[in-house]
């Protein structure tokens, strides 16, 4: 699985997606404190950016990975090492790839504009950790999503219709339930659903850790004290990790007996 | 002006008034006892030094000068300074630890149903009420700096609070850590100018029931919440700063009851909520900057006939949220940053109205808990939607002449 | 030995593979024929574990292959289509593959043989489809195996690597090595095999030595038995009823 890993990131370190993901993130949060030297801003701006690209471009590189790499996987399926290690190579490597891309990208500009020794350092801290825990959801529902799905079309839109529902209409859906429930007390079951979706979830611990909390009212209360304690940034970040684990699970499941 | 014709009438009564000097280790070493020997008209000279003396009543016309800050304290057991008589004048003292109580309004400076009082230039620190005025008249609170230690709402008093009082100045003071920074309850004809107020507890300025006041050029930071005017009328609010009052329940300016007065020229900067409105009624809001808040204008039921005109609204999350199925203000004139309207005519204003109110504030004032969605993506398509095809929000909710350039 | 048992498999309803018996002696070079969709590559991918089977068993020096997957470690497979993680210098391609087998390798002369050496730092992508195939090639020779598995192995190698491969296959034989390969070219069949495995829709036709099926047909040439093989079955069309025959092994 090492070995696989190591080729894997090799591979994907001279890829121009590598590093065109790395730019895009550079030249963002450049562009961002550019024009506004205000920290705490530039981290909310870029949490909207976060929240909604690295899920979707996630899906967008995995599914490609996935599909481009499928006869070298043939290949290496011939050789005498288990399947798991294979995929499980690909997929930590195309990670540990989109990770380095995101954290340089994102972090030397912030080094650059002195957050470490601002008092931001810890926000944008949770802001990268989520980044990075998104980056690793989406793309083990991409590689998912791909390993069921021969056709690459019908992959790339069974990939679009997954981040799309996650983004958007689990958000819409959950709007919905609000409003109809609108006379009991919602804090609690918000803070369930919030914790059901990844892209929510993340949101929120950012939001959390930001000035702009304050604008949460009485609903941000109930989740500041939850997610405040330590109980609640261990329920978050574990259910972010099952959100990991848990198609990456699958797609092994999948990959073991499927046939190449 | 003021400073002019105050030395002057100082030196006058000088004159004609004796001058007792209160010195630490010398015969005369009680203030006390100063204003026991002292007359109506009288100076009474305080040398530096600590006087560890309480409940000092003044009842008559004297004026107590500090040099170089003498410290009076209270050892937190009693009101220090009690004023019983009008036309006393109390200048450059230090007045310290008055000590909480929850059967008595102890002060540290109080007036008791007098007139023509000067209160300058002295520093309150520590007092559970720093200047307290009780139906008092024509008096003047000029430059005065007060701190509390303000904790709990419950257990604190306001910096400075008056009580049924008519044409006070309240000028350049400091105030800071109690529990209202400057409290007016039914206090008319009242002016309030320059004071900083920052750090309180509740409010940095606190209006109940007075009517004809003004206050301009006042500075209100980081209170837990800015200026709360509530069941009054006629006040005029001018070219206040309110800036980082934030929070979950914070507000820059909090109206509630209000008629007939006019809010201009103000800045709302990273505020929780701008202007939080309850049943006001016909006030002009206009000139203001409203800078990077939550809530720029929460306008809730009940509000009419008020009028925005030429005010700037630089990137607020929520512009204006109004709870109301329909809105009986008028909104013209103003500059809004979100606007991307055009100006073919180019008379400075877009010729396509603007609607501040996005369908997500309007979701939020109807249903609290859909603020957990905010800046979640799904959010930004239903504003951009309603933008196109406005459905619920109340048609007639716009600014038919947004303005293209901020108003400089 | 190689021993086929029952072999079945379906991708979805197409009946890809429908019982198949094989058996493979050690040292031969045993030729898959059959028309395009008669489960040829699925039989080599069965054998390598790329392709679960639905029913029957592979055994591989008498154990059971499925489940397991050391036993590719003797294995060399040269797939149909060579595709290569693209941003790899070919250098690197091998090195990897020798990391991941951590086998004893003899590189160098197979470079040599395919010309290969003055591109070995070049990027994989820039590569045309030849120059790849041929890389494939080497990958499979590359260790000591005992058995090798080409699929389709000349497609789109130009002559002098052709003539290449069909030495190295030769010389691999008399070392006693099992081969075991696909094509449409009946002239390799002709040249190299010993044994013909003839697959007809799901099922074995044909399962002899290339004699044998001259004999049976008449023809002394393969390819025209093979031809007559496919004319005989469209005519009939009874292709069901048709058992296998002289499988003398």
């Amino acid at each position: 699985m090492i070995k696989t890993l190591k080729y894997s990131f090799y591979d994907l370190a001279r890829s121009n997606w590598t590093y065109l993901y790395m730019l895009f993130y550079l030249l963002t949060a450049l562009s961002l404190l550019f024009l506004s030297n205000d920290l705490s801003r530039v981290i909310v701006s870029l949490m909207n950016i976060i929240i909604v690209l690295t899920p979707l471009i996630g899906m967008m590189l995995g599914t490609m990975y996935y599909y481009n790499t499928r006869d070298f996987a043939e290949l290496l399926l011939a050789q005498p090492i288990q399947r798991k290690s294979v995929f499980l190579g690909q997929y930590l490597g195309l990670s540990l790839s989109m990770t380095l891309s995101f954290l340089v990208g994102l972090g030397i500009p912030f080094i650059i504009y002195g957050v470490l020794v601002s008092s931001e350092v810890w926000n944008f801290s949770m802001l990268l950790l989520v980044g990075v825990l998104l980056t690793l959801v989406f793309a083990a529902l991409a590689f998912l999503v791909a390993a069921m799905f021969e056709n690459k079309i019908k992959g790339f839109g069974v990939a679009i219709v997954v981040w799309l529902s996650l983004a958007v209409v689990y958000d819409g859906l959950f709007l919905l339930a609000m409003m109809l429930f609108e006379s009991y007390p919602l804090e609690n079951a918000a803070l369930g659903i919030t914790l059901l979706n990844p892209i929510d979830l993340s949101r929120i611990l950012i939001m959390l850790k930001l000035d702009i909390s304050a604008l949460l009212g009485y609903t941000g209360a109930v989740f500041n004290k939850f997610f405040g304690t330590s109980l609640g940034l261990l329920v978050s970040l574990g259910a972010l990790s099952l959100w990991v684990l848990a198609p990456l699970g699958l797609f092994l499941r999948v990959v073991k007996h499927k046939d190449f | 002006m003021i400073r002019l014709t105050f030395i002057a009438i100082l030196l006058s009564t000088s004159l004609l008034a004796d001058t007792l000097n209160v010195v630490p280790g010398s015969k005369l070493e009680s203030i006390k006892v100063a204003l026991n020997l002292a007359r109506a008209g009288d100076v009474i000279q305080i040398a530096p030094g600590l006087y560890q003396e309480g409940q000092i009543i003044v009842d008559k016309a004297v004026t107590l000068l500090g040099i170089q800050y003498p410290i009076i304290d209270g050892s937190n057991e009693s009101e220090i300074i009690t004023v019983k008589a009008n036309g006393v004048t109390i200048r450059g003292l230090q007045i310290q630890n008055v000590g909480t109580s929850y059967t008595e309004d102890r002060a540290g400076i109080k007036l008791d149903g007098v007139s023509d009082c000067v209160i300058q230039d002295n520093r309150l620190y520590n007092c559970f009420f720093g200047i307290y005025l009780k139906r008092s008249n024509d008096t003047r609170i000029i430059n005065n700096e007060i701190i509390g230690e303000a904790r709990f709402e419950m257990s604190s008093g306001n910096a400075i609070h008056l009580w049924y009082c008519k044409n006070i100045s309240i000028v350049g003071n400091t105030v800071s850590h109690h529990r209202d920074g400057i409290y007016l309850e039914f206090v008319d004809e009242s002016f309030i100018s320059g004071n900083t107020s920052t750090n309180n507890l509740r409010y940095g300025l606190h209006f109940m029931f007075s009517d004809r006041d003004e206050y301009t050029h006042n500075v209100f930071k980081a209170n837990g919440a800015g200026a709360a005017v509530m069941f009054s009328r006629d006040i005029i609010m001018r070219n206040n700063l309110f800036e980082n009052n934030w929070g979950t329940a914070s507000y820059a300016l909090l109206l509630k009851e209000i008629y007939d007065g006019e809010i201009t020229s103000n800045t709302f900067k990273t505020n929780t909520v701008g202007i939080y409105a309850e049943s006001v009624n016909r006030l002009l809001i206009k000139n203001n900057d409203f800078k990077a808040n939550g809530w720029a204008l929460k306008i809730m039921g009940s509000c009419m006939d008020n009028k925005f005109t030429a005010n700037n609204f630089y990137t607020n999350t929520f512009d204006l949220t109004t709870s109301g199925k329909s809105d009986y203000n008028t909104y013209t004139g103003n500059y809004w940053s979100e606007y991307t309207g055009y100006d073919l005519d180019k008379n400075g204003y877009g010729d396509v109205p603007y609607r501040p109110v996005k369908m997500f504030s309007y979701l939020v004032a109807n249903v609290d808990a859909s603020i957990i969605l905010l800046r979640s993506l799904f959010i930004d398509i239903l504003n951009f939607a309603e933008k196109v095809t406005p459905v619920f929000i109340p048609e007639g909710l716009v600014d038919p002449n947004p303005l293209m350039k901020p108003r400089p | 030995m190689i021993k086929i048992n029952n072999l079945c498999k379906s991708f979805g309803k197409n009946h890809v593979l429908k019982g198949v018996d094989i058996l493979i002696p050690e040292g031969n070079i045993t030729a898959v024929l059959g028309p395009n969709g008669s489960g040829k590559t699925t039989i080599l991918k069965i054998l390598l574990g790329l392709v679960k089977p639905d029913k029957g068993n592979v055994f591989w020096k008498q154990r059971i292959t499925h489940g397991d997957y050391s036993y590719r470690n003797k294995i060399g497979y040269l797939p149909q289509i060579a595709r290569f993680p693209e941003n790899l210098r070919v250098r690197e391609l091998f090195s990897m593959i020798q990391d991941i087998r951590q086998q004893p390798s003899d590189l160098e002369p197979l470079l040599d043989a395919f010309k290969l050496r003055p591109l070995l730092n070049d990027r994989l992508r820039h590569l045309s489809g030849g120059t790849r195939q041929k890389i494939n090639t080497v990958l499979t020779f590359m260790f000591d195996n005992d058995l090798f598995i080409l699929d389709e192995p000349t497609a789109g190698l130009d002559p002098v690597a052709m003539i290449q491969l069909r030495e190295i296959i030769a010389r691999k034989q008399k070392e006693g090595k099992t081969i075991l390969f696909t094509t449409h070219i009946m002239s390799l069949v002709q040249e190299m095999a010993q044994q013909i495995i003839f697959l007809l829709d799901g099922r074995i036709y044909f399962q002899g030595s290339v004699q044998e099926l001259q004999k049976l047909h008449g023809e002394h040439n393969v390819e025209r038995a093979i031809a007559r093989i496919l004319e005989v079955n469209e005519h009939e069309g009874v292709l069901d009823s048709v058992q296998p025959t002289a499988s003398t092994l």
